[in-house]
C-alpha cells in the first residue's frame, strides 16, 4: 500500500534532487520514443536541447522567445504567490499589444523621440486596464477570478481581431487583416548588429530582478507571502488583502501589456492577428516551473524558450515530426512538474492498508 | 593552428566541388497547420510529397508545421536558410513580412510566398484561383437547394474570400434566379469546433446546401447529420460524408513546386506573381458523388471544361456590386491585379463585408 503523505517541511534533498530526478525519467522516455520512431535518441535530444544554444544566431533567437514568457511569469509568480489566480496573462499581453500598436500607428509618420515610450507605456496601461476590471470583479463581486481572466483573454482576443480588420488595418494592405509596418521611431531598437535581441529583452530580465526584490526585500513582499501561506495569519496581522490584490494583478497586468506591445513593435513590427502563440498561458507553466520565484522564472523561461526552438530544429535538421516534438517536451515538463510535487510530499510505503 | 584550419578548409571545398553535380537541391516548406489538418497544409505537404516523387534525390525536402504567424515565423524561415536550403516554400498569408525580411539578408536563397503581393529579386508569390472552383461550386449549389438558401462559411474577410463568394454566388445565380446566399463569417481557417457551429447556424436558417472557405471535414460532418448537402474544401474530404459530399475543390500544388523547383535548378527561376487554376491543374475536382442528379452533373462538366479551356472567366462584366456601382465593364475580365483587390460584394447577396 502506498499513500501520499504531506511533508512537514519542504525537502532541501528534494529541492536540488527533483530537476535531476526528472531529467534522468526524461532521458529514458525520450530515448524510448526516438527509438520507437526510427530515430537517433542521442542526436534528438541534442536537436531538441543543445542546439538552440549552439550559435550566437540561435542564443539571440532564445532571447527573443524567452522575452514575452518572463515578462508574463513574473506577474503571474507575484500573483499565485498572493493566492491570485490569474489566468489572464495572454488576455492581458493582447491588450498591450492592442494598445501599443493603436498608439504606434497614431506616430506612424512621426520621428518624435517621444514617439517609443509613450507607445510602451499605451501598451503598459492598456495591459493594467485589462488586469484591473477582473480584479474589481473580484473584490467588489466576489467573482471567481479564473473565469474571469480566462473570458478576458478571449475578449481581448477578438477586440484585436476586430481592431486589425477594422480601424487599424493597412490601408494600402489589399484588405489582409494586418495593420500598416510601424514606423522606426517607434520599434524597439535591437541590440546587436546580426540578432534580433531588442530593448525589451532587457525590460524582461529588469521584471525579473525587480519582482524578485519586491518579493524578498520588501515589507510589501512579505506581505504578499504571508498571504500565500496564510491568508488568515495574513489578516490577523492586519495586511490589506484588497491592497495586496491591487497590486498584484496591475504588476502583472503592466508587465504582460508590456510583452504585448514588445513584441509588437519588437520582432513582429506591426499588427497582426496573431501576435502570441500562447505566451500567456505558456508563462503558467514557466511560473511554476521557477517555483513562483522570479529568479526562477528568468532560468525557466530561458528552458521554455529552449524547448520550443529546439522543436523547430527538430522538424529542420530530423523531419521528426510536430507531434512527437510536443509529446516530448509535454512529457518533459510533467516530469519535471511531478518530480517538485515530491519536494513537499513524500510517498509512505506500509504493508497493510489504513483506512 | 592556421595553417591546419585552412587545409581543413581546402580539404573541404575541394570535397565540395567534386560532389557539387550530385548534390541534390535542397527545398524548404514552412506551413501553418499540422500536415494532419487534412485540408490546406495537408494538401502543400502533398505537394512537397509529389516534388520528391517527381525528382527522386535530385531535391532534398525540409518542412516545419504548426508554425505561428507571429514573431516566431521570421526565425523559422531564418532557419531553414541556414540549414542550406536553396528554395523556400512559405505557404500562408501571415508569413508575408517574415518572408520579405529572411529574403533581404539571404539573397543567394529564392522564396516563394503563397497568397501575398510583395515581390523582390528572390521572392515571387502564387495564389490559386480558388474561385473558379467556388463558380462551379456555386452553379452545383443553385442547382441543388430545394430551400433556394445556400450557405457559405468564411474564414476571413480579405479580398481572395469576398472574391470567391462573389464567385459562388455568381454562379448559383446563373443557374437559379431566385436563390439567397447565406454567410457566417467563422473567423479562422482551421477550426472544427467553431465550423460545426457555423454550419449549425447557417442549416437553422434554412440553408440546405453549404460551402466552406475553411479547411476542417467539420461542416460536411455536420451537414452528413442533417442530410444536406455540402461542398469540400481543399481537399478531398468525400469520406468524411459519403451522402452529402457533392464533390470538393481540391488544391494540387505539385504542379507548381515540380515548375518553380526545375526553374531554380535550370537558373531560369524568375521573381513573380504567378495564378494557378484548373487550366494549369492546380485546382480539380475530386469525389464527384456518384448521388447527383443527371442534369447536375452534366451541367459541372460543361462549367468545368468552359473554365479549364479559358472560353469563360467568372469576372467578367458587366457585373454591379450590392451598392448599384459597376464593379466590372462590359467586356473587361478582371485582371490578376485586379482580383486581388476585390473589396464589394455582386449584387444580389444582401450582407455587409465586416469592416
Amino acid at each position: 500500500m502506498i499513500r501520499i503523505q504531506a511533508r512537514t517541511e519542504p525537502s532541501s534533498m528534494m529541492k536540488i534532487a527533483s530537476p535531476l530526478l526528472a531529467i534522468v525519467l526524461t532521458l529514458i522516455f525520450g530515448g524510448i520514443l526516438f527509438s520507437a520512431i526510427g530515430k537517433s535518441p542521442t542526436q534528438a535530444l541534442h536537436v531538441l536541447l543543445i542546439a538552440p544554444l549552439a550559435d550566437s544566431y540561435n542564443i539571440g533567437e532564445m532571447f527573443v522567445k524567452m522575452g514575452p514568457l518572463l515578462l508574463c511569469a513574473v506577474g503571474l509568480s507575484l500573483c499565485y504567490r498572493a493566492n491570485m489566480w490569474n489566468i489572464g496573462a495572454e488576455g492581458q499581453l493582447l491588450a498591450g499589444a492592442l494598445g501599443g500598436s493603436a498608439m504606434a500607428l497614431y506616430f506612424v509618420d512621426s520621428e518624435s523621440a517621444f514617439a517609443l515610450p509613450i507607445t510602451l507605456l499605451a501598451g503598459i496601461a492598456s495591459g493594467m486596464i485589462w488586469a484591473a476590471i477582473p480584479t474589481f470583479l473580484k473584490l467588489k463581486f466576489n467573482s471567481n477570478l479564473i473565469l474571469t481572466t480566462i473570458m478576458f483573454n478571449y475578449i481581448a482576443l477578438y477586440l484585436l481581431i476586430w481592431a486589425v480588420h477594422g480601424p487599424l488595418r493597412d490601408p494600402q494592405g489589399f484588405g489582409f487583416p494586418e495593420s500598416a509596418m510601424f514606423s522606426d521611431a517607434t520599434l524597439l531598437p535591437t541590440l546587436f548588429d546580426s540578432s534580433r535581441i531588442h530593448l525589451g529583452i532587457v525590460f524582461a530580465i529588469l521584471s525579473g530582478v525587480i519582482g524578485w526584490f519586491i518579493l524578498s526585500k520588501t515589507h510589501l513582499g512579505f506581505q504578499i507571502q504571508v498571504f500565500g501561506a496564510d491568508e488568515p495569519a495574513a489578516r490577523y496581522a492586519g495586511f490589506s488583502s484588497k491592497k495586496l490584490s491591487w497590486l498584484v494583478m496591475l504588476f502583472a497586468g503592466a508587465l504582460a501589456g508590456l510583452a504585448g506591445v514588445s513584441e509588437t513593435t519588437g520582432p513582429i513590427g506591426q499588427l497582426v492577428p496573431n501576435v502570441s502563440p500562447g505566451y500567456g498561458y505558456s508563462a503558467i507553466i514557466v511560473a511554476y516551473l521557477g517555483r513562483l520565484h522570479p529568479i526562477g522564472a528568468i532560468l525557466a523561461a530561458i528552458f521554455m524558450a529552449v524547448l520550443y526552438m529546439g522543436g523547430d530544429l527538430a522538424q529542420i535538421e530530423m523531419g521528426i515530426p510536430v507531434a512527437v516534438v510536443s509529446m516530448f517536451q509535454g512529457v518533459l515538463l510533467f516530469f519535471l512538474l511531478a518530480c517538485d510535487f515530491f519536494i513537499n510530499n513524500r510517498l509512505a510505503f506500509s504493508n497493510h492498508a489504513t483506512n | 593552428m592556421k595553417l591546419k584550419s585552412l587545409l581543413v578548409s581546402l580539404g573541404l571545398l575541394a570535397g565540395a566541388s567534386a560532389i557539387q553535380a550530385a548534390e541534390p537541391l535542397k527545398v524548404g516548406f514552412v506551413y501553418v497547420g499540422p500536415v494532419g489538418d487534412l485540408g490546406w497544409s495537408y494538401e502543400h505537404d502533398m505537394g512537397r510529397k509529389g516534388l520528391e516523387e517527381y525528382f527522386g534525390d535530385k531535391v532534398k525536402t525540409t518542412y516545419v508545421e504548426n508554425v505561428p504567424e507571429g514573431a516566431d515565423a521570421e526565425r523559422v524561415i531564418t532557419q531553414l536558410a541556414k540549414a542550406g536550403n536553396d528554395l523556400i516554400f512559405t505557404t500562408s498569408f501571415g508569413f508575408m513580412n517574415p518572408t520579405v525580411k529572411v529574403a533581404k539578408r539571404f539573397p543567394k536563397v529564392t522564396f516563394e510566398h503563397a497568397t501575398g503581393y510583395k515581390l523582390s529579386k528572390n521572392l515571387g508569390t502564387y495564389v490559386l484561383r480558388t474561385y473558379e472552383g467556388r463558380y462551379i461550386s456555386g452553379v452545383t449549389a443553385g442547382m441543388m437547394t430545394k430551400t433556394n438558401t445556400i450557405g457559405y462559411i468564411g474564414s476571413f474577410p480579405i479580398p481572395e474570400v469576398i472574391r470567391d463568394i462573389n464567385a459562388a454566388y455568381m454562379g448559383a445565380k446563373s443557374v437559379n434566379p431566385d436563390v439567397k446566399m447565406k454567410i457566417v463569417w467563422a473567423n479562422t481557417w482551421y477550426d472544427p469546433g467553431k465550423e460545426t457551429d457555423a454550419a449549425n447556424a447557417l442549416m437553422d436558417q434554412g440553408v440546405d446546401v453549404m460551402l466552406q472557405h475553411t479547411d476542417s471535414p467539420a461542416p460536411l460532418i455536420a451537414a452528413e447529420k442533417r442530410g444536406l448537402r455540402a461542398i469540400g474544401q481543399a481537399s478531398d474530404q468525400s469520406k468524411f460524408a459519403p451522402n452529402a459530399h457533392i464533390f470538393s475543390v481540391r488544391d494540387d500544388w505539385a504542379p507548381y513546386y515540380i515548375k518553380q523547383v526545375q526553374a531554380v535548378m535550370d537558373g531560369t527561376w524568375e521573381s513573380k506573381d504567378f495564378w494557378g487554376g484548373f487550366q494549369d491543374d492546380m485546382l480539380t475536382l475530386a469525389s464527384i458523388n456518384p448521388n447527383l442528379p443527371k442534369d447536375v452533373r452534366a451541367k459541372i462538366d460543361a462549367t468545368l471544361a468552359s473554365i479549364k479551356s479559358g472560353e469563360f472567366k467568372p469576372f467578367t462584366g458587366p457585373i454591379k456590386d450590392n451598392k448599384g456601382n459597376v464593379a466590372v465593364p462590359a467586356n473587361h475580365s478582371l485582371t490578376d491585379v485586379e482580383l486581388a483587390q476585390v473589396n464589394w460584394y455582386v449584387e444580389g447577396i444582401t450582407d455587409e463585408i465586416p469592416r
